[in-house]
């Protein structure tokens, strides 16, 4: 459904009046995912994750310079990012939940995003699929909880049945219940058929609905990984990096047997 | 020793929590966590004097901090973004504290070369290391880590609470560590992790090895020891 080849992302810069440099911020990505796969994408800060979201989406600033290949259904997405794609083919759960209008109520942004994609705003329904009570609809988002408010970007998100859908760590800053009913929504909207692209730092918390498992360090793609792999002391992992950063988790070695 | 007696705090008139009582010991690492909402940030900037609590006190060593001076309790914010100036480079922003210790620059793998960047221009992991740099060179007693590695991979995680634990235990300075992830507050807290709920602090039992970072054994005796001191 989506393949990445060969993907640089890079930002020109001035250098005093008349020169300028560039700075690569992602180098040499190869990635696909399938229709109804939860590919996670893990990195650290800095690592490069948002910026890949953003590539696939056309929202990279102006100053930036992409080389490479992005193609969806074998559509491309570069040079010139098709119409009509970004917001019902491909979505976006954004990372920030200051990407809520705050002087809008919940349901009222909810039914514009299902007009946008061109369903129906069964707002009602929507949010008792979600797990939240229908006076939620009445709120605006700074009255909600985190975990509320990421349940209703979901829910924007997936208006449209989008068949790609990006999630921009969607669990940040959520606690375990909140984290894992998050991380089920996906995985169900998976098994209907999209792909998902699972982006976030929480390496543990992906593993029981991830497919496969991309670790991202500083703009580089360090190894694809299965995640029934990540068990006992990394073994099976193909990827150095990838066994490192498994036995550095707490539960694991934390690095006192490193 | 830090004691907070029946604290309250909360917002508008909304009460967060009530009938918080701790006490934390110099050099020790003591965990929170809690749902969502439940107020640990709060906690923490009650603590560091940050915010005005509703009811209770914090004391240390018997004493309630002044104000007007370098606060003895220094609050590390989750996104050390937030807590400096946009417009100030690495160097003013370290400034702010004091002169940083040759040593403690070398043990934070601090480049030199950042010195002239801004905030943005450092990454997360790098970020957080100069926030605690800044922190400990206020010479704090007592540090308030609200989920400093939240948003870092696990390697960063686990280097930045390695060195805490070093540092805390060489300095005596006692940290209460805020974070979601109770794996992490079993591994590093020696003296064991707490949840915040409505009416105040609820021991746990850590199912694995508790504060393995810790490994002086005088320490740990003398931990043992101390564990029965919490009040809770």
């Amino acid at each position: 459904m989506l393949t990445i080849r060969d993907l640089s992302v890079g930002f020109r810069r001035y250098r005093g009046l008349f020169r300028h440099e560039e700075t690569s911020r992602l180098s040499g990505l190869n990635l696909t995912l399938d229709a109804g796969e939860v590919l996670a994408v893990i990195g650290g800060s800095g690592a490069g994750k948002s910026l890949l979201a953003h590539a696939i989406l056309g929202l990279l600033p102006p100053n930036a310079v992409l080389r490479g290949k992005l193609a969806f259904r074998g559509q491309a997405l570069n040079p010139v990012y098709p119409p009509a794609l970004r917001g019902r083919k491909i979505a976006l759960i954004p990372q920030q939940v200051s990407h809520l209008d705050p002087l809008a109520r919940t349901g009222a942004q909810m039914s514009w995003a299902a007009r946008r994609s061109g369903s129906a705003a069964d707002t009602t329904a929507r949010l008792a699929a979600l797990g939240l009570p229908p006076q939620v609809a009445q709120l605006f988002p700074d009255q909600l909880s985190g975990g509320m408010a990421r349940r209703v970007l979901l829910a924007m998100a997936e208006a449209g049945a989008p068949d790609l859908l990006i999630a921009d760590e969607p669990t940040a800053g959520l606690d375990p219940e909140n984290r894992d009913a998050v991380l089920r929504m996906l995985g169900e909207h998976a098994r209907r058929g999209a792909g998902i692209l699972l982006i976030t730092h929480d390496l543990k918390s992906v593993l029981p609905i991830a497919d496969r498992v991309a670790i991202l360090d500083e703009g580089r793609m360090r190894g694809i990984e299965f995640p029934r792999n990540f068990t006992g002391r990394g073994a099976e992992l193909t990827s150095s990096y990838a066994r490192d950063l498994w036995r550095a988790l707490p539960e694991n070695g934390f690095l006192t047997d490193a | 020793m830090l004691e907070a007696h029946d604290l309250a705090a909360g917002f508008d008139g909304r009460t967060l929590f009530d009938g918080v009582t701790f006490a934390l010991e110099s050099g020790r690492i003591m965990g929170l966590c809690g749902a969502s909402g439940a107020g640990k940030t709060t906690l923490g900037r009650v603590i560091a004097g940050l915010h005005r609590p509703s009811a209770g006190v914090v004391r240390i060593d018997g004493q309630q901090p002044a104000s007007g001076k370098a606060q003895p309790v220094q609050y590390l914010h989750q996104s050390p973004l937030a807590a400096m100036n946009p417009r100030w480079k690495i160097r003013c922003i370290l400034a702010e504290a004091g002169q940083p210790e040759a040593g403690l620059l070398t043990a934070f793998g601090v480049d030199a070369e950042w010195m002239g960047r801004f905030p943005h221009e450092l990454s997360g992991g790098q970020l957080q290391r100069i926030s605690i740099l800044r922190a400990l060179t206020a010479n704090p007693r007592y540090l308030i880590a609200d989920e400093i590695t939240a948003p870092l991979d696990p390697v960063s995680q686990a280097r930045i609470w390695h060195l805490l634990g070093q540092i805390a235990r060489s300095k005596q300075i006692g940290i209460l560590a805020i974070s979601h992830d109770r794996a992490l507050l079993d591994r590093i807290c020696c003296q064991g992790r707490f949840e915040l709920g409505q009416r105040g602090l609820i021991r746990h039992e850590a199912a694995g090895p508790v504060g393995v970072i810790d490994p002086d054994p005088a320490g740990r005796s003398a931990r043992s020891a101390g564990r029965t001191a919490v009040r809770c």
